[in-house]
């Protein structure tokens, strides 16, 4: 696999500040993109995701550990030796140049004849769809253009991997669904490697190959977005990444117990355990039934394609289950009744901590 | 009810102080551009209009020579200052804050502080000994002099620029294979070009202007603008130095006025 790794990033540590008072942005981290790959960092904000961007651009140096671009060491080359660019959150346009000028800016430092130029900043301008304003001044423009003027600026030099930093972050949610599936159908015509950083769950979930959840400087978990989602590792994944229930579970033989006294199969070694489950996945059913969690109905909120039934366990923990609104106006129970939430096959995921 | 905003506006008198503090300023240059129009020779009789002073100010070969003593030494004090205060603001503003970068903001600063005759004096010892030791005795002195105390004037509005400029459209130029060199000359500088130029000349102007360290730091017949009509004050008062007053005056006005469109803060 690491063979045919666009960016390969072998043991990084980035420490700043010494002694007591050190901070590990990045902590002893691992991970290999592929060729063509739609690869997201997703993380709150100082997980690490910025810093490790930063490092494959060339603007930090790792404390330890080494970076590889289709196998090359390149830790310590300059930004400017590296076949790698960047859109910047602020997209960091140059305001003294027009749109094309702009555009034009790598290939003019990288010494292209100017025929080769002309056209390369033709083919851009179509690419992002700016052809009728190449000579306009960056500061005349709304945020959505500037945005694919710095899309087009970063991919007119043609990189092994594009490197884009919460580019969609400064813009209202319209432009930033319409901007989504603009990355896509970029990515997907060029071909080129993308290094997406975000803190949007979602926008990770929609647009990614592949995602690194990050927290406290580490990967925590790396997978397709259904496994991901469906498949969280550990507390953090299950919690950042959608709305999760927690259930803590005493395991025996392949059998938790969950409160209220039930017993469920899971694939987990014995002692106490927690488990998490999706509020999509769990139903309300009538109190009693076999294999269903007894619960009492605290308060149930409307949200128009579905409600979030809030509703407290046994042992006094709440939990929330999705309800599907039906065209009959499925019936939402009222808070103080008891129900039993029956849990999909499969649904129960057992976290490592 | 509402009660009103506390606004200095609002205090009794406010209106009145502003317009007495308008006057004082703006009177006398008033009346000194006014009489430089005046046919008389009496600085406080209106006797017609005339151009006359100009004309004798313009005849005359002292003031054209200390006119052009005045332009060479703010031409060249302007550019040299220019140049170091632009890499004095690059060295203080380009990098993460470092330990003294106060103090070296008041040095760079210092001949703002320091009151000018202490300089002017302290400029006559050391360029007499200069001078002893080299024999030279041109305008070099003058220009060097007024170089110094030029760069905290040009340094300001280029730092001011600096500042206020994203350090990530260098780290954007290098990540687009652009060397330091060729990120500094295809992006900072262009982007600080109004500054420098806002920078130069305020120096000049300052320049022009200065007194007290020309009257220490010039060899005998090396007379500016200003210190020429220093001179021609002491022996009596002659209207040519109202029309030499106003000429400076204009010129001031119209680089300051292109100084202020320069830095403005533009969208």
């Amino acid at each position: 696999m690491t063979e045919n790794a666009a960016i390969e990033a072998r043991n990084v540590s980035k420490h700043f500040g010494q002694g007591d008072g050190v901070v590990r942005a990045l902590d002893d981290v691992s991970v290999a993109i592929r060729q063509g790959e739609f690869f997201t960092l997703l993380g709150p904000s100082g997980c690490g995701k910025t810093t490790l961007l930063r490092m494959i651009a060339g603007f930090e140096s790792p404390t330890s550990g080494e970076i590889r671009l289709n196998g090359e060491p390149i830790t310590h080359l300059p930004p400017n030796k590296r076949p790698v660019n960047t859109v910047f959150q602020s997209y960091a346009l140059f305001p003294h140049l027009s749109v094309a000028q702009n555009i034009a800016f790598g290939l003019e430092m990288l010494g292209k004849p100017r025929a080769e130029i002309d056209a390369r900043v033709q083919k851009m301008l179509a690419l992002v769809r700016l052809e009728q304003l190449a000579g306009r001044k960056v500061s005349q423009m709304s945020g959505g253009q500037q945005q694919r003027v710095a899309l087009a600026r970063a991919l007119a030099p043609q990189p092994k991997v594009l490197l884009l930093d919460e580019p969609l972050s400064a813009l209202d949610l319209k432009l930033r669904k319409e901007m989504q599936s603009e990355l896509k159908r970029l990515q997907r015509e060029t071909g080129i490697t993308f290094i997406f950083v975000t803190h949007d769950q979602e926008e990770a979930l929609t647009m990614s190959d592949r995602i690194a959840v990050m927290s406290a400087g580490r990967i925590q978990q790396m997978g397709t977005p259904r496994e991901i989602y469906t498949q969280p590792v550990n507390r953090f994944v299950a919690g950042f990444i959608g709305e999760t229930n927690f259930l803590s579970a005493e395991v025996r033989d392949g059998q938790a117990t969950l409160p209220g006294g039930i017993t469920l199969p899971v694939r987990a070694r014995n002692g106490q355990t927690t488990l998490a489950v999706r509020p999509e996945l769990m139903r309300i059913v009538a109190a009693g039934t076999p294999a269903a969690l007894p619960a009492t109905v605290a308060d149930a909120v409307y949200f128009g394609t579905d409600s979030h039934v809030h509703a407290r366990l046994a042992d006094g923990a709440e939990v929330v289950v999705r309800v599907q609104s039906g065209a009959d106006g499925a019936s939402i129970p009222a808070a103080g009744s008891a129900v039993g939430l029956a849990i999909a096959p499969g649904a129960l995921q057992v976290l490592e901590d | 009810m509402r009660e009103r905003a506390f606004s200095v506006t609002n205090l009794p008198g406010f209106a009145t102080i502003a317009v007495a503090v308008f006057v004082l300023l703006y009177l006398p240059i008033v009346t000194l551009v006014v009489y430089s129009f005046n046919a008389g020779s009496s600085p406080s009789v209106w006797q017609g209009f005339s151009l006359h002073w100009y004309a004798l100010a313009w005849a005359n070969d002292q003031v054209k020579d200390a006119g052009i003593v005045s332009l060479i030494v703010a031409g060249f004090a302007a550019t040299i200052s220019t140049v170091v205060a632009t890499m004095a603001a690059l060295g203080t503003t380009r990098q993460k804050a470092f330990r003294g970068q106060t103090l070296i903001y008041v040095m760079i600063n210092q001949p703002l502080m320091v009151p000018e005759i202490v300089t002017a004096v302290a400029l006559l010892i050391v360029f007499a000994v200069v001078r002893q030791w080299t024999g030279y005795s041109g305008l070099g002195y003058l220009i060097l002099a007024h170089s110094a105390f030029c760069i905290p004037f040009a340094y300001l509005p280029i730092r001011a620029r600096l500042e206020s400029m994203d350090l990530t459209l260098e780290t954007a130029a290098a990540d687009l294979y652009a060397s330091r060199w060729q990120a500094f000359r295809r992006v900072t500088l262009p982007l600080l070009a109004p500054a420098i130029a806002a920078g130069a000349m305020l120096a000049f102007v300052i320049s022009l202007d200065d007194v007290v360290i020309t009257e220490f730091v010039k060899a005998p017949g090396q007379d500016t603008l200003p210190t020429y009509m220093l001179g021609q004050l002491r022996r009596a008062m002659n209207p040519d130095v109202n029309a030499i007053s106003t000429i400076l005056l204009g010129v001031t006005l119209v680089l300051l006025s292109l100084f202020y469109l320069m830095t403005r803060k533009r969208d």
